[in-house]
């Protein structure tokens, strides 16, 4: 399963959207309605799941499925 | 009373001693893995992990100073990682002095502030994201009743109490999503060492004003916390519970 995939599985089963109706543009505040807490608690899944650290305020920056690719690829680079 | 305490890993701050050694002890009695926090090793606190050991409870001591973000940090980020989350807070750790206010300095002000409030809210916000890994997490904080009816000669300590009583307000709004529950104990005249030394006279007169005649004991605050460290208190949160024997009604 590639990366992104992996992240909108993750997304999916936090938010109990249909992962068809998720796509690397999808704004997880915007679209998916996640408060602040629920973006920390996400970002906690993530580091779970890929084994890195995310810094609260890296958190801020990552607006969308693929601030979020984007941003773990060039961490487990 | 539901006793899920069994196993569950409760930090309590300034834990070696008075009333947090008596909330120590209760949760010892009922299985938790307890996590004393403490500054200075001394007899007391070995006599106290003893004892608690002596119920078949977990004991782990936490050396570290509250207001030393830093260190409280690095402790319980090893801790965590060795063990696994922490379950359950009570910030117990607090100072007093008795000032008029007139005489009240700014010093004073900010290493009551600094203990009693600042250190409180850095360290459960510290913990916030550890309690996103728990299961059933709660925090406990020991207020005071002067926070709510104020006290002549304490205007210092009872801001302070009375701070952590909105604290526990607004966190436990703010995390209640998150099924993080937060509540506030205000206990009234205690039983310490500080009460033993009254003459029998100002004793009598302390008590006349305590609908039920007598100053509560550490224990009495301790099944409190226990009871909302516990699953049997799921639905009550951002909740202030004097333990004050009708001090202040």
């Amino acid at each position: 399963m590639e990366l992104q995939e992996k992240v909108i599985k993750i997304v999916s089963e936090a938010t109990k959207m249909d992962a068809a109706n998720i796509s690397e543009k999808t704004n997880l505040v915007e679209d998916l309605n996640l408060d602040s807490l629920d973006m920390v608690e996400m970002m906690m899944k993530m580091e779970d799941e890929f084994g890195v650290e995310i810094p609260e305020d890296e958190t801020d920056k990552l607006k969308t499925i693929s601030d979020v690719t984007n941003f773990l690829k060039s961490k487990q680079s | 009373m539901l006793n899920d305490l069994e196993n569950k890993t409760i930090l309590v701050t300034g834990g070696s001693r008075g009333i947090g050694a008596d909330i120590v002890r209760k949760l010892a009695k009922m299985k938790a893995h307890v996590l004393i926090n403490f500054r200075s090793e001394n007899d007391s606190l070995q006599s106290l992990v003893t004892e608690c050991e002596s119920y078949g409870a977990k004991v782990t001591k936490l050396q570290f100073d509250i207001t030393n973000l830093d260190e409280t940090k690095e402790v319980l980020n090893a801790f965590i990682k060795d063990v696994g989350p922490i379950e359950g807070l009570v910030n117990n750790a607090g100072i007093s002095k008795d000032t008029l206010a007139l005489r009240v300095k700014a010093e004073e002000i900010d290493h009551i502030f600094s203990v009693n409030l600042k250190s409180t809210m850095l360290l459960t916000n510290f913990l916030t994201r550890n309690f996103l890994r728990a299961n059933n997490p709660s925090v406990v904080n020991i207020s005071s009743v002067v926070g709510l009816m104020g006290n002549a000669s304490q205007t210092v300590y009872s801001a302070s109490k009375a701070g952590l009583i909105g604290y526990t307000k607004s966190y436990a709004k703010e995390l209640a999503p998150k099924k993080i529950r937060a509540n506030a104990i205000c206990p009234g005249f205690i039983q310490t060492d500080m009460t033993d030394a009254l003459s029998d006279e100002v004793s009598a007169t302390y008590k006349s004003s305590i609908p039920l005649s007598e100053f509560g004991s550490g224990e009495d605050v301790a099944n409190l916390c226990c009871f909302l460290l516990s699953s049997a208190s799921s639905y009550i949160t951002g909740e202030i519970i004097k333990v004050d024997g009708g001090l202040y009604i």
